[in-house]
């Protein structure tokens, strides 16, 4: 981990990461890789194209099998875990994948729902109501819930899985990229959106992004991914005054300058 | 740890004070709506009503609607609710979910009876446009193969030998297999019933002609139709999901000539050699059985058999393969043309095109059978 005089130690950590192998066949992906995510923190997460980020987050998931080490969620390691135990933890995390990978053949609405009738015994009028009230909460005009996502636009397609993804009122959420694709303003009230979340529902964010406005903006730590390790995680002044050279390209070229001097 | 959402109410005059207690959050919602409407019930009769959040011990956006939706539904019945001693964070949670209502979807009432009529206008047009659609497609994909006759150098040949693996190789065990099977279990009915009038040689003739001029081409095809005409419409139905077949249309790629003419030439190459091998495989089950069942060797089989059979009979079956072959290239890129974008509809248009085309083998075929007997072939 990155020697920082911070008092980080006392905090509580939602998720840990020790040692974290993955690779495909001949290729190691991510190797010895170490990570802390505080409760209650937003975590912006970092790194070149193909460096691994959305396996890293696969590999959380446990969509991706791992070669080694461990990973613990809530103090418990996911290794050690009966399937049951394992149900309880994957209820209290919320997944945003890339695409939306919302269920083609729902509704918006339906799909907030999928996970609120799996879990929760909710009347009818519970159902519908929370679940119109997390498609507002998103921003989506209510219109948009008796909708089929081939019928969305893109942004729309993020708001909705984000939408799903809150259904559960979940402690931990994955947002992998999820301001991509959404135009500047759109991409702001997400983030603040997200911002309130976290406020109100004490949510640790684990958020994957390439934009910089929303590492300025929302993200207390930010955890930079390369060669396969952490080069860098803490909050943003840190990553700023790091000397790697990707942090350096990363966070002083043309895009980021426009960037921070704007803010 | 885990306690209960409480709703305790005291009463001053006409005031009411709720001091709620516990976690108010989704994995007690049943708890949570009993004590929201016990918390309404006893506020009858009241004019004022002082709900105390400072002892909640967990509020989520469940929790906090239903709250809210309460004081809502207080303040309808003319009374004065108010939220007292919420913490911070759950004030802004308050402040974030606030109730409000949520337009009803309008519920349409139809009768049954408007229903049915419906649904069947409904399949009369769609057989009327799925009618024109693929008479108008026949249209392009032949235009398509004028184009690519007239400028050969554009003609995909790599896709049409991948295809046709796919098609006709890979599908040679299996079709020989059924085929073989079906000859053996015809040329056992044929000797059994045959029996009885001691016609017993005669299930030579039956045999030939049959699997000749009906059975193998029928059962390729419907073989053909289920394995290769369900992976087109599956191939190009996603591709049409995920937007592949714009693409192709954008870069001034034709999708008919990029995709559908190989597969279509594929087809119409590779089930006549499959019928082919079909008649064969069916005619040595039958010869088989004929020979271990019906007692007739092979030498007065085949004897027998080049009486029975003339080459129209092998040709008749021959020339329909083709035709089928076209029938189901159609139908399944159609289909696959036709899928939107759920996973639901890709599934739609399968059933639909292995249905569609197997029930247009046996029209086509049954057209033919008309044709061969008006012309005397």
């Amino acid at each position: 981990m990155p020697a920082e005089a911070m008092p980080e130690s006392d905090r509580e950590v939602a998720i840990r990461i020790r040692d974290l192998e993955v690779g495909f066949g001949e290729k190691t992906i991510m190797k010895g890789l170490d990570l802390d995510v505080y409760r209650g923190e937003i975590l912006g997460f970092v790194g070149a194209s193909g460096t691994g980020k959305s396996v890293l987050t696969r590999a959380i998931l446990g969509l991706v099998p791992k070669r080694r080490g461990t990973i613990e969620v809530f103090g418990e390691n996911l290794d050690e875990l009966t399937p049951s135990s394992r149900k309880a933890i994957e209820r209290r995390w919320g997944v945003l994948f890339q695409h939306g990978a919302l269920f083609s053949s729902l509704t918006v609405k339906q799909n907030v729902q999928v996970p609120m009738r799996e879990y929760l015994d909710l009347s009818e009028r519970l159902l519908d109501e929370l679940a119109m009230l997390k498609i507002e909460m998103v921003g989506l005009q209510p219109d948009a819930a008796e909708k089929r996502p081939a019928d969305l636009s893109g942004g729309m397609i993020k708001r909705a899985a984000l939408a799903r993804a809150l259904a559960l009122d979940p402690e931990i959420v994955f947002l992998d990229e999820p301001t991509s694709g959404l135009d500047p303003i759109g991409a702001g009230e997400f983030d603040d959106l997200i911002a309130t979340l976290q406020k109100t529902l004490g949510l640790t964010v684990f958020m994957v992004t390439h934009d910089l406005d929303s590492l300025y903006s929302v993200c207390d730590r930010v955890a930079a991914l390369g060669d396969g390790k952490i080069i860098a995680a803490g909050p943003i002044e840190t990553l700023l005054a790091s000397q790697h050279p990707w942090l350096r390209a990363y966070f002083h070229g043309k895009r980021a300058r426009a960037v921070a001097g704007g803010v | 740890m885990t306690t209960e959402p409480n709703a305790s109410t005291e009463q001053a005059g006409d005031e009411i004070r709720a001091a709620l207690a516990g976690r108010w959050v989704a994995a007690a919602a049943p708890e949570v709506e009993a004590q929201a409407g016990a918390l309404l019930a006893a506020a009858e009769g009241a004019r004022r009503v002082i709900i105390d959040l400072s002892h909640i011990e967990r509020l989520d956006t469940l929790g906090a609607w239903v709250l809210d939706r309460t004081r809502h539904e207080l303040g309808a019945k003319g009374l004065k609710a108010d939220f007292v001693g919420a913490r911070a964070e759950h004030r802004i949670l308050l402040d974030e979910v606030a109730y409000r209502g949520f337009a009803e979807a309008p519920v349409v009432r139809h009768s049954r009876l408007v229903d049915f009529l419906v649904d069947i206008g409904k399949a009369v047009v769609g057989t009327g446009r799925d009618i024109a659609q693929g008479t108008s497609f026949l249209g392009e994909v032949v235009a398509g193969l004028v184009r690519v006759a007239l400028r050969p150098s554009r003609f995909r040949l790599p896709a049409l030998v991948h295809q046709l693996e796919q098609v006709a190789f890979r599908g040679v065990p299996i079709i020989t297999l059924i085929s073989f099977l079906v000859g053996c279990i015809v040329a056992q009915q044929g000797i059994f019933q045959l029996q009885r009038f001691g016609a017993q040689p005669f299930v030579v003739d039956l045999v030939g002609i049959l699997v000749l001029r009906e059975l193998a081409v029928l059962l390729t095809s419907i073989m053909v139709a289920g394995r290769s005409g369900s992976a087109f419409t599956a191939e190009i139905g996603s591709m049409k999901m995920r937007e592949e077949i714009d693409a192709l249309r954008v870069m001034g790629l034709d999708p008919v000539e990029v995709l559908i003419i190989p597969r279509v030439l594929a087809l119409i190459v590779g089930l006549p050699i499959l019928t082919f091998l079909s008649s064969m495989a069916a005619l040595f089950g039958g010869g088989l059985v004929a020979w271990i069942y019906g007692g007739i060797s092979p030498e007065i089989f085949l004897a027998r058999l080049q009486g029975a059979i003339a080459m129209s009979t092998f040709l008749v079956g021959l020339i329909k393969a083709p035709f089928m072959a076209l029938v189901i290239g159609l139908i399944a890129s159609l289909e696959g043309l036709a899928v939107q974008g759920s996973a639901e509809s890709l599934g739609r248009q399968v059933t639909s095109s292995v249905v569609k085309s197997i029930f247009m083998v046996i029209l086509v075929d049954g057209l033919f059978a008309m044709f061969f007997a008006a012309i005397n072939y």
